[in-house]
């Protein structure tokens, strides 16, 4: 690689120089915990790390942090910044680790650059890039806890709307927690996919669980209920407490399309009427409903 | 694009939701966009023309397709927008309803040289 | 041209969309059904909308029209199999197919349209929903 820059040339020359000086930088940090990765492994990531910086170094790239030239860089940054994060490292540990360098970087510089102009405005790109280098692998850790934060809210979802076939025709889905429009969704689609196969004509939705309904739960709750009318099937809500029924009331919002019971057994009882069915008292012990 | 391409369109985009793995509740929200805006474009507009893109940014994916007529364009903006409003043989539903289907909304018009409107429809959105 | 069959079944017509419509052919089943409902004096209409993957406000219109219009005539109409996506969607369009009955499939679907006009028929002993036979 030829390069006009002298400041490049001079990086090259005194790789090895650069790479022992930034392992010193880090045994003399006191954060450094040489129990989560041994030294030959460390030794070994910041050798590659620093052979790909070098040779993406070169005239025009040096002036250009976004260039081209330093998207294999980022990629091992972002594979040791991921890498880290899974041996317990935290980010600023990661952040100082990238600084370490670009103060090894700084020094070595500082060894063959006598003119103190060209030296200040070399080292300025330097951290610059080394600067941007660190932002990136602060990012790769985000995007990795997001991920994990991701995840979780889908299995959350995905846990928290069970539908219940209670009784033969009559589905009924507890909701525990807040409703948001994402979340609305998530519980029509599967109170409908469930209507559909199991051919039932009653839903109901109980909200016992669901802590504050205000103007905007209601327009979801709303929705859920026209959605199951515009397939065929009737949509009760139950489990509302006193103080729901207040705020609904307070807040002007007008709920009387829609069939609301105040306990999941008294829906379930309309529900029987609904179909025509009838729930008795028997003398042998068959029904089991009934043995209550 | 003429009456019969309205099914065609939505085919294709149907293929690009089903290409990144969009769920079907959204696929069928972001067709049943496109289609609204499609017959717009062929019922105010004249014709135009719809485009189709698969984009992405940062984590999500996403469909973003843009619909640009050279008819009359929309005097009222935030009028069109309201629920309610039309001035065709319509249930004048098309904006705002359209809107709420989608996750982004942009709707672009100069009275005299025509309209564009701009969707995006984010897989988990 | 190409045509959706309607079929007669003694005094309902049953109609099965099996394509995504375009304009035309909707607008042609619109005009075929009330013909239909006219010249056989059916007193309810079934649109089997299983297959249908989008309804969008045209296709809605459409279905209100083919309602409101066999109204007149004196014939009530029912959609069933609606897809859940679907309807999840016309919710959020703001469409609610005022005038349109629906069911969840064929069979409570005729079902319905029975209970509805039950003076047609003497005997009524077909419950309103089939699932109560429990």
């Amino acid at each position: 690689m030829t390069t006009k820059n002298e400041a490049l040339k001079a990086l090259q020359k005194r790789k090895k120089e650069v790479l022992e000086q930034w392992m010193k930088n880090q045994l003399e940090d006191e954060g450094l915990r040489n129990n989560l990765i041994s030294d030959e492994d460390q030794q070994q990531t910041s050798d590659e790390l620093l052979n790909l910086l070098l040779a993406a170094l070169n005239d025009s790239s040096i002036e250009d942090v976004h260039s081209r030239d330093f998207e294999k860089v980022l990629d091992i940054l972002s594979g040791i910044s991921i890498s880290r994060a899974k041996q317990g490292f935290s980010p600023r540990e990661t952040g100082v680790y990238i600084f370490g360098l670009k103060e090894a970087l700084l020094t070595t510089l500082q060894k063959d650059m006598k003119d103190p102009a060209q030296l200040y405005s070399e080292s300025l790109k330097l951290s610059k890039l080394l600067d941007n280098f660190a932002i990136s692998s602060f990012e790769t850790f985000i995007k990795g806890r997001e991920e994990v934060i991701l995840r979780q809210t889908d299995e959350i979802t995905e846990i928290s709307t069970p539908v219940i076939h209670v009784w033969d025709g009559v589905l009924a889905m507890p909701i525990i927690g807040t409703l948001d429009s994402a979340r609305t969704q998530i519980v029509m689609e599967n109170l409908l996919q469930e209507i559909v196969e199991t051919g039932s004509s009653i839903a109901i939705l109980d909200i016992s669980g669901v802590p504050a309904v205000d103007s905007l739960v209601a327009q979801h709750l709303i929705k859920t209920v026209s959605a199951t009318r515009l397939m065929g099937a009737e949509c009760i809500i139950s489990g509302i407490r006193p103080e729901i029924a207040q705020t609904v009331v307070h807040l002007g919002i007008d709920l009387s399309t829609i069939i609301t019971k105040a306990t999941l057994a008294s829906a379930l009882k309309s529900a029987f009427s609904m179909l025509q069915l009838e729930v008795s008292k028997s003398k042998i012990n068959s029904i089991p409903l009934a043995a209550r | 694009m003429k009456e019969q391409d309205v099914v065609p369109y939505r085919n294709r985009v149907k293929e690009h939701a089903v290409k990144m793995g969009m769920g079907l509740v959204n696929q069928t929200k972001l067709i049943t966009a496109a289609s609204e805006l499609v017959r717009n474009m062929l019922k105010y507009g004249g014709g135009g023309i719809a485009t189709i893109e698969t984009i992405s940014q940062g984590r999500e994916n996403g469909v973003r397709l843009v619909f640009a007529d050279k008819g009359p364009g929309i005097k009222d903006i935030s009028l069109a927008m309201k629920d309610g409003f039309t001035t065709g043989r319509s249930l004048g539903l098309g904006l705002p309803g359209t809107k709420r289907l989608v996750s982004e909304f942009l709707l672009e018009s100069t009275e005299g040289k025509g309209t564009t409107v701009t969707i995006i429809k984010w897989k988990n959105g | 041209m190409d045509k959706i069959p309607i079929l007669k079944m003694s005094d309902f017509l049953l109609v099965t969309i099996q394509v995504d419509l375009y304009d035309q052919l909707a607008e042609n089943l619109e005009s075929d059904l009330i013909n239909m409902v006219k010249k056989y004096n059916s007193h309810g209409v079934l649109i089997d909308i299983s297959a249908v993957s989008i309804i969008d406000s045209f296709m809605g219109r459409i279905l209100g029209n083919i309602a409101m219009m066999s109204k007149i005539l004196d014939a009530e109409t029912v959609v069933v199999g609606m897809q859940p996506a679907v309807a999840i969607t016309l919710i959020e369009l703001g469409l609610p197919l005022k005038g349109v009955h629906s069911a969840l499939n064929v069979e409570k679907g005729m079902a319905l349209l029975r209970s509805k006009i039950h003076n047609i028929e003497q005997d009524i002993s077909i419950p309103a929903d089939d699932s109560s036979t429990e």
